[in-house]
């Protein structure tokens, strides 16, 4: 009985230990496990995103980066670990929190207009039973504007590249006005003006204060957009500042040797 | 056509008036109440709740009559039919979520079993009480002949709430929609979403197996907003025009069915609101088919216009049958193949288009110009006059081109 009761203590420390303050944080995980199947996609994830800050999270295709996404959002269920934002629990918190998913996840032969989708971004605050003022429609209006869209705000959006697209739903975010913004690869597949464009709004929102995480997959830009990174392959594989961790050992490590020794030699790297 | 007339104005007689304002509330809650379930691409899963009735109504005419009642009740049969279309649709999501079937093979499972069912339960009841035949075969394609006040105030009033209901819930339902998971991740209950528009889709199922039956209710919920996509690009229009589709295919099936005496009524309710689609289909404005074909065609004109054109700038010879035919069809080039006066000089035009792109490609590479190039928008519709000036100095000037364009 006496050689146990140090081992409970000890347990007992340790929970006091996860029960730490992230309140600082817009958005922690603590072992966080998603599976598809029983295959995890993220197998026990810390992570600690930093305020008005500008993260990219960085790994190979199938390493669980819009999973973890998803995970933090709710939108897939968790297999085990803990979601906070700002220190609150994700459901108390839902609006500070906007997300930008993959354009290529909705079919945009939908009957709707680029206006109404950024007035889905208001939903929280209408209810069911508020209608769609003018004051919506103006900030609807500003959003596009942000983005470089106000001319398209009265299109059908199946009539949108795909730049535009993205630009479409960073508006809608924009019409959440969280206070931190998460977006799945919102430079995939799109032209260099909205990339551009997409970067400056992102940039702009840091600037005033917010906090933006990135699935990201150009690993050429990273440095040049973003202050820190995360890196994973189904386990974390190191966070922090770009300046510190953006190197060739982390990159090693995150890809495996799929990534070429010619090409880390080309990135700007820490 | 002159009993068509009556029956159009409701004076075709008590029963034929208490039919078509039936089928009218029937046809708009059923258009309404099924514009989301298209929207959601679940128009399938609406069947196998359809044919999901018809073990409830059986086993509530059992129930009815053990109890000692007449078993004809149309509350209970409902109340029985909701019941067991309720356990299908449970059915249908447990396979889809916790087996490796797709929906569509849950579907197939669960309506055949279901419907299997159901058809054994009416012919046991067939022979337990055959003094006292139900005429629950009625349920199948639906029947009127019988319908009381009662029947229709049932379905006038079923119907509003699920028209209302719709109407309510329209903002959060297309969301869902659109995108489940940003639905997800502003914090709306998607699953509860999908039940509660299934929900109303069982509840027109239940109300519209008097008049259409459940094998043909599920051409009621899904024609009317299919039909509707054709004329409007917003999704709050497909709601009331598919309310308005629906309605009036009931009344106007239900005056139909009036003005002759065997025609019955469900099956042509639903072959006008077949009509319905099929005028859609063809002659709606921007998505219907005359339109897309028109628009191909003009688009195809364009582009053999256009590849003549650079064609005959560069001297080329055409061999391409349409593009001679586009050209001589516009007087640009003689029967002979030979450039007109009107020819050269919009061949020349053309190759100074082309021209222009190229350097607009080149000075504006950082921005989303180079995208625009399909070779047949004028780049004059795209850059304003000074930036084409900027250009034309680039390339020397617009005469330089038009004199060699013209050789």
């Amino acid at each position: 009985m006496a050689k146990t009761m140090p081992r409970v203590q000890l347990a007992a420390a340790g929970g006091e230990a996860v029960r730490e303050d992230l309140s600082a944080s817009p958005l922690a995980v603590r072992g966080l496990t998603v599976s598809y199947g029983n295959k995890p996609a993220v197998f026990s994830i810390d992570a600690t995103f930093r305020a008005e800050a500008m993260t990219a999270i960085i790994g190979p295709n199938g390493a669980g980066k819009s999973t973890l996404l998803k995970a933090a959002l709710g939108i897939v269920p968790r297999l085990s670990g803990r979601v906070t934002v700002f220190g609150e629990a994700l459901d108390k918190a839902r609006g500070r929190i906007a997300y930008v998913p993959q354009r290529a996840s909705v079919d945009w032969d939908f009957p709707t207009r680029v206006v109404d989708v950024v007035i889905m971004g208001m939903q929280r605050e209408l209810g069911l039973l508020r209608l769609v003022r003018p004051a919506h429609r103006k900030r609807a209006f500003e959003c596009l504007e942000r983005v470089g869209m106000v001319d398209f705000a009265d299109r059908q959006i199946g009539q949108l590249s795909g730049g535009q697209q993205q630009r479409v739903f960073l508006a809608r975010a924009l019409a959440q006005n969280a206070d931190i913004y998460l977006l799945d690869e919102p430079f995939a597949g799109v032209d260099a003006a909205t990339e551009k464009a997409i970067i400056d709004v992102l940039k702009a929102l840091k600037a005033d204060g917010r906090s933006v995480v990135c699935v990201h997959h150009d690993l050429a830009t990273v440095a040049d957009y973003f202050d820190d990174a995360f890196f994973i392959n189904v386990r974390k594989i190191a966070e922090g500042r770009i300046a510190s961790i953006f190197n060739a050992e982390t990159l090693q490590a995150t890809y495996g040797g799929r990534l070429a020794s010619t090409h880390i030699d080309q990135l700007r790297l820490a | 056509m002159n009993n068509f007339l009556a029956a159009l104005t409701l004076g075709a007689g008590y029963n034929s008036a208490l039919v078509a304002i039936g089928a009218t509330c029937l046809g708009v809650a059923a258009g309404v109440g099924g514009t989301f379930l298209f929207l959601r691409k679940r128009a399938l899963v609406s069947d196998a709740v359809a044919h999901s009735t018809l073990p409830g109504v059986g086993l509530a005419f059992i129930i009815m009559v053990m109890l000692g009642g007449e078993g004809r009740s149309l509350a209970g049969l409902l109340l029985g039919s909701a019941a067991s279309a309720f356990v299908g649709l449970l059915a249908v999501s447990w396979i889809t979520e916790r087996t490796r079937l797709a929906e569509d093979a849950a579907i197939g499972a669960v309506l055949s079993v279901f419907f299997g069912v159901g058809v054994v339960l009416l012919t046991v009841i067939q022979t337990m009480s055959s003094g006292r035949q139900a005429g629950l075969e009625s349920f199948l394609l639906g029947s009127t002949a019988g319908m009381l006040f009662s029947d229709a105030v049932v379905i006038a009033v079923g119907g509003a709430a699920t028209a209302l209901a719709t109407v309510l819930m329209r903002r959060p339902m297309t969301i869902v929609a659109f995108d489940p998971d940003y639905a997800r991740s502003i914090g709306i209950d998607v699953p509860r979403i999908d039940l509660l528009m299934m929900a109303l889709v069982m509840a027109v199922t239940v109300i519209g197996l008097k008049i259409v039956g459940l094998i043909l209710i599920v051409a009621m919920l899904i024609i009317p907003p299919v039909a509707a996509r054709f004329w409007t690009d917003r999704s709050s229009n497909v709601i009331w025009i598919a309310g308005l589709i629906g309605g009036s295919s009931g009344f106007v099936g239900s005056a139909i069915s009036a003005s002759a005496p065997a025609l019955p009524t469900g099956p042509i309710v639903v072959l006008v609101c077949a009509a319905i689609f099929f005028v859609s289909l063809l002659a709606a404005p921007d998505r219907g088919v005359l339109a897309a074909v028109l628009r191909h065609r003009a688009f195809q004109r364009r582009v053999h216009r256009r590849q003549g054109l650079l064609a005959l700038s560069r001297g080329e010879p055409i061999h391409d049958v349409m593009t001679l035919r586009v050209l001589s069809g516009e007087g640009l080039i003689r029967a002979d193949g030979v450039a007109t006066e009107t020819g050269r000089s919009a061949a020349a035009r053309a190759a100074r288009d082309e021209r222009r792109w190229d350097v607009a490609r080149s000075l504006y590479q950082d921005t989303s110009l180079p995208g625009r190039y399909d070779g047949l928008t004028a780049i004059d519709t795209v850059l304003t006059r000074d930036e084409i000036a900027a250009i034309d100095r680039e390339i020397g000037g617009p005469a330089a081109l038009d004199i060699k364009g013209a050789s």
